[in-house]
């Protein structure tokens, strides 16, 4: 479906990115632009934002039948947004997204807009507030195209759990996008906008991208406001952006990072220039390889991929380091702890008596009411963790699974802060596999949860995590590099990420569908 | 103080001792709630004070109300209370339709201040009641189950309200001593203007944990839990029922279940709940949209320092500025609102023996009988200060007698008139004219010839007689001392 793609050789890098991308700019194909080319063909007025919105739009309507990222289309608001900011660069104005087609994820609250979680107990729900992450975008004059699809509640790693049907995956049509922030990088790899923003909670940005083909960041825990975001798991969930480049993704990071004096852990700390940041220079910077990350059941091509970025690196100057970081193998039943325990909570507001759904007839009792509402209103994976959290954090068990995933949290934690006493950053695979089959994990919720292996001790750590693309395996599908960063050292990520993608050339691949071309074409 | 020695009931329970914890429920005196900024008074339409975050609407976050931690810090100083490095919100989780979250913010295993005591005065001398928490937490809602026929319907202007849970140890020993230990709380809470103390209203609400055991024992029987009291006289009632319950089950052979009962003050009996076996699993863990608190020692030490007088402090010193009786100081520093009445008076005419005796007797009679109770703002009340201070000089100053002070005040209380307007219109002052006091006296002497006979025979009961004739002969305008000494002087003749 796609052309090879060059095989570089380490430290090969090829420059004058912003030459072969701009020369290829094109109207029909809007997954060919980057916010950055975008950027200066705006602010030149070579390109108004309403023409760049309609293209986008255009490229919806083909193909959102087959794939299905958006639950929403925000069609009108669109074209008004797109208008405003053709008004401000009128002005003379800039900024980094005016103009700029994004879409959120349906987990963001939009004011006047339905926001449903991509789950049946928030059909109908219009909330009154938005979340900051929009009101931010909003304000920074970029283009709001819709809502992106799920899982349901932010559950799941395939986007197969949503309560409004599946998404697929742009390189491959047969193959998940990966989730739970799939609809986001399916909608950015298709080029239905230049950027999303979805949310991370054990991986739900980096599995996603690394199965898409993109950039995507989870920013450190508290860099991001979670104000209007629909709670999972409340003291992993991050927020952050999808896009073609780490040059963009610093870019919006930059619009939606700082503190909200309406999440009480949202931090007061200053928002870096991201962009400056990114130097190209990595020499003698110190890259951490975890080795319990590099154990049985990686892919061969993933692992080869990786170990490839990770010498392109070094042939940029960056100095290697072997660590270890020994709680690894109980990331994934600690976070399932933790995750399940604060969901089961954070769910209980679901009820069907003040919005979205409810089920009662004439007679219900309350109780009857409450069970029809969540029978009806949850899908199979939602319960599943309801009751797993639920039993993790009842009298008698509390100690023995909630208290002990706790402690096992934060000996994972310790583990990156001795890590990165030997290390600026840490590079690791972002997932051990590629896109899988449509249908393929299903009916195996555990196959399923090991999807996040490499990603959610991140999240238990509270740290940045960067997914970055960096090549294809047999069957043509994304492998991304994970790159992990202390607390607050989102710059560091960027800025090894940004000096790979100097270096190398898989960024500037595209899906055939998303050209409307045939297979094999490239950006 | 004052109200528990006027319905004072002997509680005597033999061989049995109590051994009763209470659980204190306090509403901040906030503006807005705990986590967001809605008003948090009471009285507006069905959920007119609820946002997004009280609401429970998916995404939305809490924000701590720095007033209210400020509120409840400085409740902890004022008991003693020790303030740990790091307190945390917990989420206590339910279901209930008044609940919008499914759980409610509170504290659970690292409460914000542990130890402490209350004072409180028993026939045995002063009793401290030690504290074993205080804790924050948001109210719920309100559901409101017979206004419609097919439907329960929910108010959620009570939910996000602030809370302060206050528990004692088990170191009570009779319902006197539970309601003294409430009142001395209430004081404190008044004096600290963070919780208007009105238990009728439910902004002081109390659990009890009541068990009982032979006396010289120390082992805890079974306790149950009693709530639904909602005055200081249920909760001695309940609380007496309950321990009477408990011994007559375990006299007959039974055993006391773990439980919760709920008191019945119009049948005065406590019923069961719900059983431990029913109870609720509550699922507490560490709310992790609030960062744990930490409390800034500065601050801490700031808000000591800034502590009013508490009520013991200002009873004290009542004794010895005002030279009032023990009793008196008491029962005027039980209420933060009799207190400062009581101040505003005096401020106004130096005589606090007589100010207080008004205060406790005809505005405290006054006040209960409206129901002012708790209102903590002295504005309201019927009889301002300055105008009973304003009365009282004219006792003092002989411009009334005692008695037409009666007349007046019900009519200050009528008409909310000044004093001195009220007596120049009804033409209520004291006739201090020998002269006229001297006709009044002879006139009555020579229609009682035969009573007159009587006294000087030896009946001195009849003064009384004569002095009540001659008062109503001048309308009881009559110089009261005047008449006397005139009087006798002409039955000595």
């Amino acid at each position: 479906m796609i052309r090879n793609g060059p095989r570089l050789r380490p430290g090969a890098g090829s420059s004058g990115r912003a030459s072969s991308r701009k020369t290829s700019m094109n109207l029909s194909d809007p997954a060919s632009f980057t916010i950055a080319t975008a950027r200066s063909a705006l602010d030149r007025r070579e390109l108004s934002a309403t023409e760049l919105t309609r293209a986008v739009l255009d490229r919806v309507a083909r193909i959102e039948p087959t794939l299905h990222a958006l639950l929403a289309v925000t069609e009108s608001r669109a074209l008004a947004d797109a208008a405003a900011a053709d008004a401000r660069l009128g002005r003379g104005e800039s900024g980094a997204l005016l103009g700029i087609p994004v879409v959120l994820k349906d987990i963001f609250a939009t004011r006047g807009i339905p926001t449903t979680c991509a789950s049946r107990i928030l059909e109908g729900f219009v909330p009154p507030y938005d979340s900051d992450a929009a009101e931010r975008l909003a304000r920074a004059g970029s283009v709001l195209i819709g809502k992106a699809n799920l899982d349901e509640f932010a559950m799941g790693s395939s986007n197969e759990n949503s309560a409004y049907g599946i998404t697929r995956n742009p390189w491959d049509p047969e193959r998940v996008p990966g989730g739970s922030s799939g609809g986001s990088a399916a909608a950015v790899a298709a080029g239905e906008c230049l950027a999303s923003l979805g949310t991370d909670t054990g991986g739900s940005i980096r599995l996603p991208a690394s199965y898409c083909g993109l950039v995507g960041l989870k920013p450190t825990y508290g860099r991001v406001s979670r104000y209007g975001v629909i709670a999972y798991a409340s003291s992993l969930d991050q927020v952050g952006p999808f896009a073609w480049t780490v040059a963009d993704v610093a870019a919006v990071l930059g619009v939606i990072a700082g503190h909200d004096p309406r999440d009480s852990t949202s931090v007061p700390r200053p928002v870096p220039d991201y962009g400056a940041a990114l130097t190209g220079d990595v020499r003698g910077l110190r890259i951490g390889i975890p080795r319990e990350y590099f154990a049985d059941g990686i892919a061969p091509d993933v692992e080869r991929a990786t170990r490839d970025a990770i010498g392109v690196l070094e042939g940029s100057g960056a100095r290697i380091v072997e660590i270890g970081l020994p709680h690894t193998e109980y990331a994934i039943a600690t976070y399932y702890l933790v995750a399940t325990a604060e969901a089961s909570s954070n769910l209980a507001r679901y009820d069907g008596v003040r919005f979205g759904l409810r089920r009662a007839s004439a007679g219900d009792s309350l109780v009857d009411m409450y069970r029809h509402t969540r029978d009806a209103g949850f899908g199979a994976e939602v319960k599943r963790r309801i009751l797993l959290g639920t039993y993790a954090l009842s009298a008698g068990y509390y100690d023995a699974y909630y208290l002990k995933a706790l402690q096992v949290r934060t000996l994972i934690r310790r583990d990156f802060l001795q890590a990165f006493e030997h290390c600026d950053v840490i590079a690791a695979p972002t997932a051990p596999t590629t896109a899988f089959r449509l249908g393929e994990k299903v009916s195996d919720p555990l196959a399923m949860y090991l999807s996040d292996i490499f990603t959610t001790s991140v999240n238990l750590a509270g740290l940045p995590g960067l997914s970055v693309p960096c090549g294809f395996d047999r069957d043509g599908l994304p492998i991304g590099l994970q790159l992990i960063a202390p607390a607050f050292a989102e710059e560091t990520a960027l800025r090894v990420g940004d000096a790979y993608q100097r270096a190398t050339q898989w960024h500037l691949r595209r899906p055939a569908e998303s050209t409307g071309n045939a297979p094999g074409t490239t950006a | 103080m004052s109200s528990s020695n006027e319905e004072s009931i002997t509680f005597e329970y033999g061989d049995w001792e109590p051994v009763i914890g209470l659980e204190v429920h306090a509403q901040l005196l906030t503006e807005s709630k705990l986590f967001c900024g809605c008003s948090a008074s009471f009285g507006a339409g069905a959920n007119a004070h609820t946002c997004p975050v009280c609401m429970g609407m998916p995404g939305v976050l809490p924000v701590l109300n720095r007033r209210a931690l400020e509120y409840a810090i400085k409740t902890a100083l004022a008991t003693g209370c020790e303030i740990p490095p790091r307190a945390r919100w917990a989420r206590k989780n339910y279901f209930y339709p008044d609940l919008p979250k499914g759980y409610q913010i509170s504290m659970y295993e690292e409460p914000l201040a542990v130890g402490g005591g209350v004072d409180i005065d028993t026939p045995d001398g002063l009793k401290r009641v030690t504290l074993t928490r205080i804790h924050m937490e948001e109210d719920a809602g309100k559901s409101i189950h017979d206004a419609h026929d097919e439907h329960s319907l929910v108010d959620l202007n009570r939910a996000g309200v602030p809370l302060m849970e206050i528990v004692s140890e088990p170191e009570i020993g009779s319902p006197v001593e539970a309601s003294a230990y409430l009142r001395s709380l209430r004081a404190v809470l008044q004096f600290l203007a963070v919780c208007d103390g009105n238990m009728e209203e439910g902004s002081m609400r109390c659990d009890a944990n009541v068990s009982v055991r032979r006396r010289g024992t120390t082992k805890l029987g079974t306790r149950t839990e009693i709530k639904n009291m909602n005055s200081f006289r249920n909760v001695e009632r309940a609380i007496d029922f309950e321990i009477r319950r408990q011994i007559d089950v375990i006299e007959t052979g039974g055993t006391i279940v773990q439980e919760t009962r709920l008191w019945d003050a119009d049948r005065g009996v406590t019923a069961s709940m719900r059983s431990k076996e029913h109870a609720h699993d509550y699922r507490y863990f560490p709310e992790p949209d609030l960062q744990p608190l930490i409390v800034d020692r500065a601050w801490i030490e700031e808000l000591r320092r800034g502590l009013p007088e508490l009520p013991r402090q200002r009873c004290a010193r009542f004794v010895t500025e005002y030279q009032l009786p023990q009793y008196d100081a008491e029962v005027l520093t039980a209420r933060r609102d009799l207190a400062e009445y009581f101040e505003a008076a005096v401020a106004q005419h130096r005589n606090p023996k007589a100010i207080s005796n008004w205060v406790m007797g005809d505005i405290l009679r006054l006040v209960r009988e409206r129901k002012l109770d708790d209102a903590l703002v002295i504005e309201d009340w019927p009889v301002r200060p300055q105008a009973l201070a304003a009365l009282i000089a004219l006792i003092d100053d002989e411009t009334i007698s005692g008695k037409i002070a009666k007349t007046v005040f019900d009519e200050m209380v009528a008409s909310g008139d000044e004093p001195a307007v009220i007596v120049e219109r009804k033409g209520l002052k004291q006739v201090t004219d020998t002269g006229a006091i001297t006709a009044a006296i002879d006139d009555v002497l020579e229609r009682h010839p035969d009573k007159v006979a009587e006294f000087r025979g030896g009946k001195d009961k009849l003064l009384g007689f004569f002095v009540g004739q001659i008062m109503k002969a001048t309308g009881g305008k009559a110089n009261p001392q005047a008449v006397n000494d005139i009087l006798r002087a002409k039955l000595a003749g």
